[in-house]
């Protein structure tokens, strides 16, 4: 038996009314890992995120986080655990600047938020953290501006800046790609290639080419059951797989 | 060939702000268009304009040789202009019939020709919209648009987060609508690849203008070419 | 400093966030005016005392609804509940020292925004509006029914408060010591307030109000911050209210009615929420505006204010200083 994985599902089922969103997932994402979640429209793959984030209850089954039982762990306090997400649809703090965003997040972390005394501008640990952090993400020039002033592609980074200011060990990318040019979603590749070892990435996308160069292993999701695990070799090399999702952009 | 849309030195934005410069541009009934570029260049406000939604500094838009300039925007969308936005925008609380219903006309297109398009529709009728995956919510919003069976398709990303097989499927049924030449198609398309595919024309924007309007072929051939004019950095 | 000397620190970005709590230069004007005021016209202190402890109540809610998003419709309550404990404690000869009496005003009505925020601040939207309003309501209803403490419909006048600093009288006919009284403890709040609002807690309250689902995706304690926002707006609110019932020496059902929580807002939308300053320009405009039209017309002059705020409402969201922002960007190009 190896060690218990950075977070695993066991059996974990989620109904809304008739509908099964997550039939009896058997789920394990190690540490480090470079993990893609692929299926139809529909399969359940953003509710799996809920799940595992505590947005949304499971209806059975249970959520670890090595090996301890989280599945009554409220929201706020997963995140402390190290579980951190981006959204499909941007949500960003709109009318404030790049900084500003990143900032409540770091805030968050370390501890400053509940301060009421000091200027928010001279926590300097933690505006010096936010500016690095944007740094690593290309996206420091772009500090000052309002956040719905950047194109999209670039607000798509900022999601990822916001996550990645709560320092998480389990990083769960939603569909980061979306609504980015495919001649600018380089942009958002090479930001997740780029990310520390350290993180284990859980991504979901529809964009095979990110998929594909990014995935260590894949999981298939149809109708909220786990429908295939494997590498991306032996995912895009399944028949049933391409039937159901990938059509004619696999490769073998 | 009678002109089904065209835009004559359009000049639009929001408020103050101006966005597109000068635009020309003459689609033929039953031609069908792809309109490519970088992210913020005024592709969807290319189509916004069309339907009324921005402020007009200049310039007019005909359909079909008629002046769209005294048109409130429901009669457009009456007179057989149909519109997927790139939010989406389905009835939240209304259920996924309820969304097909609503301004639906005789024509063509039936439910049931949706339904074989998207499967996943069909399944889930008696949903409320806001219970749709966003895949599943765009599906919603394509399938509304051609229930209205409309002389002119304005479509702004349509295939933004559908899986692979789902925007093949839409990518082959546009492609033969577009050949059938039944309805004209505006196709504003981020996978400059589908665009390229799906029609002869495309239409590529920078900055508030038109900077070409010419062959797909020409430009699928020449991707040096292709490169720069969408910023490939 | 954990944080090395240079670093980001020049950069524009962090200079903005590090600045935006500095003393702007128009910013001690409205404190002068407002001493001006005292000596310019005399006759017309208790209009301008009126104005000053608007001023105070509007800053109140301007933290729950400007900065955290709340939307309230009962914030009376609050304002009722210090005018009220102020009242009672007077009236019934317990306490009459009014720097002490206004502490007790902001934990009273502390205590009620406590109790009712855990309760309330669950909800959102219509359902919120619809909860502070019954609160409101349940706490006037209250106020009505227990006629033995408080006065019922009549109140109680001629509140015996006791000299300030045992020194200052507060004379109802010449109420000079109420105008400076008052402007202290809106300068003392509106500090407190304004530090507040640049702190990292401060910031986080305005995570909230542009995206709450996000703050929960950042491990924020949503509620426990909205209900703390609550209850400092609440202690805010009851100064407000300990004040005006000093200063006039009296306390009404009026104190807690909907007809105070909707004016209120009113003013704050129409001077511009989350600004600060909009309390100060909402204020002086509404009461001045009604103070004059109610002269001219008499018997329609609240017509006149309905028009001015639909066009306020139609044409300038951000209220006032919304416009006057507005205006400054056009004529000053902004340096990026």
């Amino acid at each position: 038996m190896t060690s218990a994985p950075l977070l695993e599902t066991r059996a974990l089922r989620r109904n809304f009314g008739a509908l099964a969103a997550a039939r009896d997932i058997d789920f394990r994402l190690e540490a480090g890992a470079r993990h893609a979640l692929i299926g139809p429209n529909g399969a359940g793959k953003t509710t799996f995120i809920n799940l595992l984030t505590g947005v949304v209850r499971p209806t059975a089954g249970v959520i670890l986080m090595n090996g301890r039982d989280i599945t009554a762990v409220p929201e706020a306090e997963r995140v402390k655990l190290g579980i951190a997400r981006t959204f499909q649809i941007n949500r960003l703090f709109r009318r404030l600047s790049v900084l500003e965003n990143v900032y409540i997040a770091v805030a968050e972390r370390v501890g400053a938020a509940p301060s009421m005394r000091r200027p928010a501008g001279l926590r300097r640990d933690v505006v010096e953290e936010s500016m690095e952090l944007l740094d690593t993400l290309k996206l420091s020039a772009d500090a000052a501006r309002r956040v719905s002033e950047l194109p999209y592609g670039r607000q798509r980074l900022v999601e990822i800046a916001i996550a990645l200011g709560l320092e998480p060990r389990v990083l769960l990318l939603d569909e980061p790609a979306a609504g980015v040019p495919s001649a600018e979603s380089h942009i958002i590749l090479d930001a997740v290639e780029r990310l520390p070892r350290q993180i284990a990435v859980l991504i979901i996308d529809h964009d095979m080419d990110l998929v594909f160069r990014f995935a260590q292993r894949i999981t298939v999701l149809v109708s909220g059951a786990v429908f295939a695990t494997g590498s991306p070799r032996e995912i895009g090399a399944n028949p049933d797989v391409r039937a159901v999702y990938l059509g004619q952009v696999a490769r073998g | 060939m009678a002109e089904a849309l065209a835009l004559r030195h359009i000049s639009a934005g929001y408020g103050d702000t101006v966005v597109l410069e000068d635009v020309n541009l003459a689609i033929q009934a039953g031609e069908s268009i792809s309109v490519i570029g970088r992210n913020g260049v005024g592709k969807t406000t290319l189509l916004a304009t069309v339907m009324g939604h921005t402020t007009l500094h200049g310039g007019e838009v005909t359909l079909g040789g008629v002046s769209l300039a005294r048109v409130p925007v429901f009669r457009r969308a009456r007179s057989g202009i149909g519109f997927v936005p790139q939010e989406r925008e389905i009835f939240p609380s209304l259920t996924v019939r309820e969304n097909l219903e609503v301004g639906a006309r005789p024509g063509p297109w039936t439910q049931e020709r949706v339904f074989d398009l998207f499967p996943n529709l069909g399944a889930r009728l008696s949903h409320a919209g806001s219970q749709l995956s966003g895949g599943e919510q765009q599906m919603l919003s394509i399938a509304r648009a051609l229930l209205t069976n409309p002389r002119i398709l304005l479509m702004d990303e349509p295939t933004e987060g559908l899986a692979p097989v789902i925007v093949e499927a839409l990518a082959a049924v546009l492609a033969r609508l577009a050949a059938e030449g039944a309805l004209s198609i505006v196709l504003v398309e981020q996978n400059s690849r589908v665009a390229l595919a799906f029609s002869a024309r495309t239409v590529v924007m920078d900055k508030g203008r038109i900077v070409y309007d010419g062959a797909s072929a020409a430009l699928a051939a020449d991707g040096e070419r292709l490169a720069k004019l969408i910023g490939v950095e | 400093m954990t944080a090395p000397p240079t670093g980001w620190s020049d950069h524009p970005a962090a200079r903005a966030l590090a600045g935006r709590h500095r003393l702007r230069a128009w910013e001690p004007i409205p404190w002068l005016l407002a001493l001006a005021f005292y000596f310019a016209f005399p006759k017309y202190l208790g209009f301008g005392t009126e104005v000053l402890v608007t001023i105070l109540f509007a800053l109140s809610l301007d933290l729950v609804l400007g900065y955290a998003g709340i939307v309230t419709l009962g914030h009376a309550a609050f304002f009722g509940a210090g005018a009220y404990t102020v009242g009672m404690l007077a009236k019934h000869g317990i306490w009459n020292e009014p720097i002490t009496g206004l502490i007790l005003a902001a934990l009273v009505a502390a205590l009620i925004g406590l109790g009712s925020g855990v309760v309330l601040l669950r909800t959102q939207g219509l359902t919120l509006l619809m909860l502070t309003l019954c609160t409101m309501a349940l706490l006037e209803e209250a106020a009505n029914l227990a006629h033995d403490y408080t006065g019922g419909f009549d109140g109680l006048d001629s509140l015996p408060i006791a000299p300030l600093l045992g020194w200052f009288e507060f004379n109802p006919l010449y109420p000079r010591t109420q105008y400076l009284y008052v402007l202290s403890v809106l300068f003392v709040c509106f500090v407190f307030v304004r530090t507040l609002v640049y702190s990292p807690f401060g910031q986080s309250l305005t995570g909230i109000r542009e995206n709450t689902l996000r703050m929960h995706a950042v491990g924020a304690p949503v509620r426990r911050r909205l209900v703390l926002c609550y209850v400092l707006s609440a202690a805010i609110a009851g100064v407000a209210g300990g004040v005006w019932a000093q200063a006039n020496a009296y306390v009404n059902l009026g104190t807690l009615g909907l007809d105070r929580a909707a004016t209120v807002l009113i003013i704050l939308v129409l001077g511009g929420h989350g600004r600060l300053y909009g309390a100060f320009v909402g204020a002086v405009a509404y009461m001045a505006l009604a103070h004059f039209l109610s002269k001219i017309y008499p018997t329609a002059w609240q017509l006149g204010l309905g028009l001015l705020l639909v066009v306020i409402a139609l044409f300038a969201k951000n209220g006032i200083l919304g416009i006057v922002e507005a205006a400054v960007r056009r004529h000053a190009p902004r340096v990026t």
